[in-house]
């Protein structure tokens, strides 16, 4: 690792300034009392516009961004770009939908998805469902966050043989971000996440500018990415889509857009606005960064043009196509950019996976823990159960870099997303109608998840040549049909769960079986900042919200 | 769930009893359908030709999406607005 030295001194510096950042996030705009849900899970609830909108962009633009998506572009031209038709549609398809959650939220207090499903439908068991459904579905997010931190790792030279040198540096930098998450809550990534930005920005900005300068304009980066393409045999790659993958690139589209703001993380920091108006504005502003995240997509053809080989994969003639992007910092930056480049990579994977882990660490805590297993459970509990979840749920993720092994990073989001989308007819268009039964619900979403689970499992690796769970796109002909296209799972599994909900809600209404209790009305999807709200919780002092909330469960 | 039956009648009082959809339904809110159905047309932009800077026309069109993107909900949004 001798001609890294100065590339890990600077990461290294970085890292640790964050760290210590995080820790000291716990003194941030003084809680009262960390030993409180309100205050680990929701940072007092005092976060204003701006910081909602870091950490709503802290969500979106992550190691998925800068490791993954270059890296299927690398890999597979084209289809790698659907990353900017995903994060194009998604906010006008949410605009509307996204408000109607925050005014019913507001109204009733909600503080997750399963809150809203519970005192929709009137079914506990339902509201379990997709508190169940969060927590998992984010595990494979959070994935793909180490992903990313390993490859910066990796290109550094900071790796090893065996299994275990080879993922103790990722270990460590998690053990890091497990405890100052655990110390001082959603704080932590809402003050790094100013960090970041700035370094991401800097970052990205001289990327774009000065390699396409360097390497000779953007013209002749598609003519070596074309070049490069039309060399290989495979059917599945090209500088444009070919006839067997454009319905693949529509309903990843389309999938991953529908799925984002189903995400625990991104709700919470939806809810965590002000009123509608602020949402309304964050969605219309928000698209800006959209425009980075495509050009940072094309890293992937510079990485092409500048001859980037991939360092070995894990497992023998692999290559690990999450550090294309590295590599290509170390050959175009100075020692001491390419330092700053990966650390800006490194610390933006730690605040995503840190705010993704206290979003499904709130969802078990409310939902689960305090539903099903301690209803008298004390605030001081609460906290101290949503610390421990945050940890549970990063050994998870750990779980996924280990036993799912896609060929292409990004595969480890798309299976998150197929688990979360199985929460789309409940959560999504239960904003919109009661007319589901929630009997026919559960039964979509567990039609819907069995297949989507079964299609996955029959997708095999192309390049490890392991037989199951390699990816997300499935291939038509393994339904039965003469062709050669691929389609997203995520998308045909929700398609069949909504089809079984429909058809039991006939049945279980004509059945005349009990529906359960609405508990909002036709206006709370309408209420806005200064309407009353359903319980009066005065959110001028931190932590009432949850007590009120406890007043409330122990005394029904 | 009967927790939140207890509180309803809290509220009920300062409620309006009707217009609740005219609140939020607007015709400007159908032109959200145009950035999103318009990007995943991919016969639009699955071409070489012609190219923008170099870029071939299914990366920079596409990019350009992102600004009929913004521009539709920007508008939608200010068209929507609360006036007062």
């Amino acid at each position: 690792m001798g001609d890294h030295v100065t590339e890990i001194v600077i990461f290294t510096f970085l890292f640790l300034l964050v760290s210590a950042m995080g820790f000291f996030a716990a003194r941030w705009r003084s809680p009262d009392d960390m030993a409180h849900l309100d205050e680990w899970g929701l940072g007092g609830r005092s976060f204003g516009g701006w910081i909602t909108w870091f950490l709503i962009g802290g969500d979106l633009y992550t190691a998925y961004t800068f490791v993954a998506v270059p890296a299927l572009i690398f890999g597979a031209g084209a289809t790698g770009f659907f990353a900017v038709p995903y994060t194009v549609i998604i906010y006008p398809l949410v605009f509307l939908v996204l408000i109607r959650l925050w005014s019913v939220s507001h109204r009733h207090g909600f503080v997750t998805p399963a809150d809203f499903v519970r005192t929709r439908f009137g079914s506990p068991t339902l509201a379990l469902i997709v508190a169940i459904t969060g927590i998992v579905a984010t595990m494979p997010y959070i994935a793909l966050q180490l992903v990313g931190i390993e490859a910066v790792l990796k290109t550094m030279g900071v790796t090893g043989e065996s299994a275990l040198a080879r993922h103790l540096p990722i270990i460590i930098a998690f053990a890091i971000l497990a405890a100052y998450t655990y110390q001082s809550g959603l704080r932590a990534p809402a003050l790094i996440a100013f960090v970041k930005d700035t370094l991401i920005y800097i970052v990205i900005l001289v990327a774009i500018l000065y390699v396409p300068y360097k390497l000779g304009g953007w013209g002749s980066i598609f003519d070596a990415a074309d070049a490069k393409f039309k060399g290989t045999p495979a059917t599945t790659d090209g500088l444009l889509l070919n006839a067997n993958n454009q319905i693949y690139y529509i309903s990843l589209a389309l999938g991953s857009a529908l799925a984002l703001f189903l995400y625990p993380h991104s709700i919470t920091g939806v809810l965590a606005s002000r009123n509608r108006d602020v949402i309304k504005r964050n969605m219309s502003a928000l698209p800006a960064y959209s425009l980075l995240l495509g050009l940072i997509a094309l890293l992937g053809f510079m990485a092409i043009k500048s001859g980037v080989k991939p360092l070995p994969g894990a497992t023998q003639g692999t290559v690990d196509g999450n550090t294309v992007v590295p590599l290509l910092f170390d050959q175009q930056f100075p020692d001491w950019f390419a330092g700053i480049a990966y650390a800006a990579i490194g610390i933006g994977a730690l605040v995503p996976a840190a705010i993704m882990s206290i979003a499904a660490a709130n969802l078990f805590t409310r939902n689960i823990y305090k539903e099903y297993l301690k209803r008298d459970a004390s605030p001081q509990q609460e906290a101290g159960v949503s610390k421990i979840t945050s940890l549970v749920v990063k050994l998870g993720a750990l779980a996924f870099v280990v036993f799912v092994n896609p060929q292409y990073a990004i595969d480890l989001q798309l299976i998150g997303g197929v688990i979360i989308l199985q929460t789309l007819p409940s959560v999504a268009l239960g904003l919109y109608t009661r007319w589901f039964h929630r009997g026919a619900l559960i039964a979509g979403w567990l039609a819907g998840m069995a297949l989507g689970m079964w299609m996955l499992y029959e997708i095999p690796n192309a390049a490890s040549k392991r037989a199951h769970f390699g990816g997300s796109a499935f291939p038509l002909s393994k339904f039965g049909f003469d062709t050669r296209w691929t389609i997203y799972v995520g998308l045909v599994s929700v398609a069949v769960n909504l089809l079984v909900a429909v058809l039991l809600t006939l049945i279980l209404r004509a059945a005349r079986v009990p529906e359960g209790i609405d508990g909002t009305t036709p206006d709370d999807y309408f209420a806005d900042e200064g309407d009353p709200r359903v319980q009066p919780i005065a959110a001028t002092v931190p932590g009432q919200a949850a007590a009120e909330e406890d007043r409330r469960r122990t005394t029904a | 769930m009967s927790d939140y039956e207890a509180d309803r009648p809290d509220v009920t009082g300062t409620r309006p009893d009707a217009g609740a959809k005219a609140k939020d339904a607007s015709p400007w809110n159908w032109l959200l359908f145009v950035p999103i159905v318009v990007p995943l047309l991919t016969p639009l932009f699955n071409h070489v030709a012609p190219r923008l800077w170099g870029f071939p026309r299914f990366y920079w069109l596409q990019l350009a999406f992102i600004i009929l993107g913004v521009g539709t909900t920007t508008l939608v949004y200010q068209m929507t607005k609360k006036r007062g």
